[in-house]
């Protein structure tokens, strides 16, 4: 890559240049990816008057991990949730401006919600598979809509199995229920039912925080091996996760964004006061 | 140490209490069914399930014509209340917050709390005072009518014990709503609402109230809902009202009868419980 005399934002940089903010330490330059996958534009939300989220705006870029960190009750969830319109059952929700995934508004009125929950794969916080067969778990999503052809279906279950490591603890017994798997397995069944709808991102939301410490340790290495297919956001109240598994830390407060940048950086040299009491542990 | 006996001692107390009570709430039952069955099982031959009443007066016959009549009511009657019943369950189950549920919810409350033969009355002067004559339709729209209330409460509330988290599953991979409730959340129920259902229809099958002005209860055997029909519950009726011996005794052995039916239908129940996927969350 050129050195360019002005160093251009990353797109993982784009925090809200907000005045109550300290000033950022000058933006480093990593290799510039083109537009962010997940853009975040001036975005708000609040159940019913109870506003969660404050003018968020940012991006998250292509093919890497971010990590949203920050005390409970802060909106990563809800954020989380926002991006493929999960709080759409919850009554009295409002927002303003707008995601877009991939260059597509999230919040259009024209926006297909069956293709943007395809194209924006979700690992719930405890592991939920479905009281189905594992192989049924894993071809639930695409026989929706018969995104493939029915014989296409094993070529595919087994596919989205080897990529969550799962293949071969469950090669054969695919027909048992996945529910009957350990809870390790079970997480890893949802992240290969989440990959079978062949998402651009993925979200996952405290995906370990039900998982003892080995399982644990499976899963993160899963997810920066998956970090090469897929854009991942973690929501995660472990710092030490987000510190292995991450290349971008976001750190959210009350409803906004304090700073996001390299994960390595928000770590030793947090821009904002907020942000290095929190990893310090003097609050959260 | 001393407060630890007594602790024990009170400890033992409340257990032998429990299970005192439990005994005495089982006692009831265990002298029904020993007292049917002595008094009923000596009059239990094929010939009384294969045969119509003998005339009044000669010996001999069976309640073929009730159990059929039983059948066929109550089938009819599940037909309808089940399907109604199970549906507006999920309803109110899949939409807590809409208006609509709220009525329904009191309505299937106070459903459940009338006594079964205001039921009756009603099916009578709706159906039967409507068309001039007795039917077991009007029979089986009054069993109905009592088995959509419970049906629906425990669809409702078995509905209500699967963990949100299956239902955000199925709608993260793209799934409409509809489809995420059916094709998941139901169908993760279904062993709970078979057995609902299947309880529902085992009380319903003993009620002998509605069917007293609507079925009204016949002498003979019949397969045409449009007319009055014999059921178990009202052949115990009119049996045990009647003023021979012998009918006393058959009154005693159609209610074995009815009992080993519900019986079934109970097991039946229990059956499709125990093979339940285990539930996440």
């Amino acid at each position: 890559m050129t050195t360019s005399a002005t160093p251009r934002a990353h797109p993982g940089f784009i925090a809200t240049p907000r005045a109550s903010l300290t000033p950022r330490p000058p933006a480093r330059t990593p290799g510039q990816r083109g537009a962010p996958a997940v853009d975040v534009r001036d975005f708000s939300f609040a159940y019913g008057s109870r506003r969660v989220l404050r003018r968020l705006s940012f991006g998250i870029e292509r093919k890497s991990v971010t990590a949203i960190i920050g005390p409970s009750g802060c909106g990563k969830s809800t954020f989380l949730r926002s991006i493929n319109r999960l709080n759409d059952l919850i009554p009295g929700i409002r927002h303003e401006g707008d995601i877009m995934v991939e260059g597509t508004s999230v919040f259009s009125p024209s926006t297909d919600l069956v293709r943007l929950r395809q194209q924006v794969g979700m690992v719930f916080q405890r592991p939920n598979p479905f009281p189905k067969s594992v192989f049924d778990n894993v071809a639930y999503g695409p026989s929706l809509n018969l995104l493939v052809a029915r014989r296409d279906l094993p070529d595919l279950v087994e596919r989205c199995l080897r990529q969550a490591v799962l293949w071969d603890e469950v090669k054969d017994r695919l027909d048992e229920p996945g529910t009957a798997l350990s809870g390790g397995q079970q997480q890893r069944l949802c992240i290969a039912r989440a990959l079978a709808n062949r998402p651009e991102v993925l979200l996952m939301d405290e995906p370990c925080s039900a998982l003892d410490p080995v399982a644990t340790q499976r899963v993160e290495e899963l997810i920066v091996e998956l970090k090469r297919d897929y854009t991942i956001v973690i929501v995660t109240h472990n710092m030490q996760q987000a510190a292995r598994v991450s290349d971008f830390t976001g750190f959210f407060d009350r409803g906004e964004l304090v700073e996001l940048g390299e994960t390595e950086r928000v770590f030793t040299s947090p821009a904002h006061e907020r942000t290095e009491a929190y990893i310090t542990g003097r609050f959260g | 140490m001393n407060s630890n006996l007594l602790r024990r001692g009170f400890s033992n107390l409340m257990v032998g209490l429990m299970i005192g009570a439990v005994l005495v709430a089982l006692l009831p039952l265990v002298f029904i069914l020993l007292d049917l069955v002595l008094k009923g099982a000596g009059s239990l031959s094929l010939e009384f399930f294969t045969r119509t009443p003998a005339p009044a007066g000669e010996s001999g016959g069976g309640v073929a014509h009730a159990i059929v009549g039983t059948l066929l009511i109550v089938g009819t009657a599940s037909l309808i209340g089940l399907p109604l019943g199970i549906a507006a369950g999920i309803y109110c189950a899949e939409y807590p917050a809409s208006r609509l549920t709220a009525i329904t919810r009191f309505v299937a409350d106070v459903l459940n709390g009338t006594p079964s033969i205001v039921v009756g009355v009603f099916a009578w002067a709706w159906i039967v005072a409507t068309q001039r004559h007795f039917s077991a339709l009007a029979g089986s729209a009054a069993l109905a009518m009592l088995t959509i209330p419970m049906v629906l409460r425990t669809t409702e509330e078995m509905i209500k014990l699967v963990p949100n988290s299956l239902r955000e599953a199925a709608l993260a991979l793209g799934y409409p709503r509809w489809r995420a409730s059916l094709g998941i959340v139901v169908r993760t129920t279904l062993p709970g609402i078979v057995t609902g259902s299947l309880l529902a229809v085992a009380r319903v099958a003993g009620e002998t109230a509605p069917l007293l002005f609507t079925a009204l209860g016949s002498q003979y055997l019949s397969f045409d809902l449009n007319q009055p029909m014999a059921a178990l519950p009202l052949t115990v009726f009119t049996y045990a009202t009647g003023p021979y011996e012998e009918w006393h005794r058959y009154a005693w052995a159609a209610a074995l009868v009815l009992i080993l039916v519900v019986f079934v239908l109970s097991l039946g129940a229990r059956l499709a419980t125990r093979r339940r996927f285990e539930l996440n969350g």
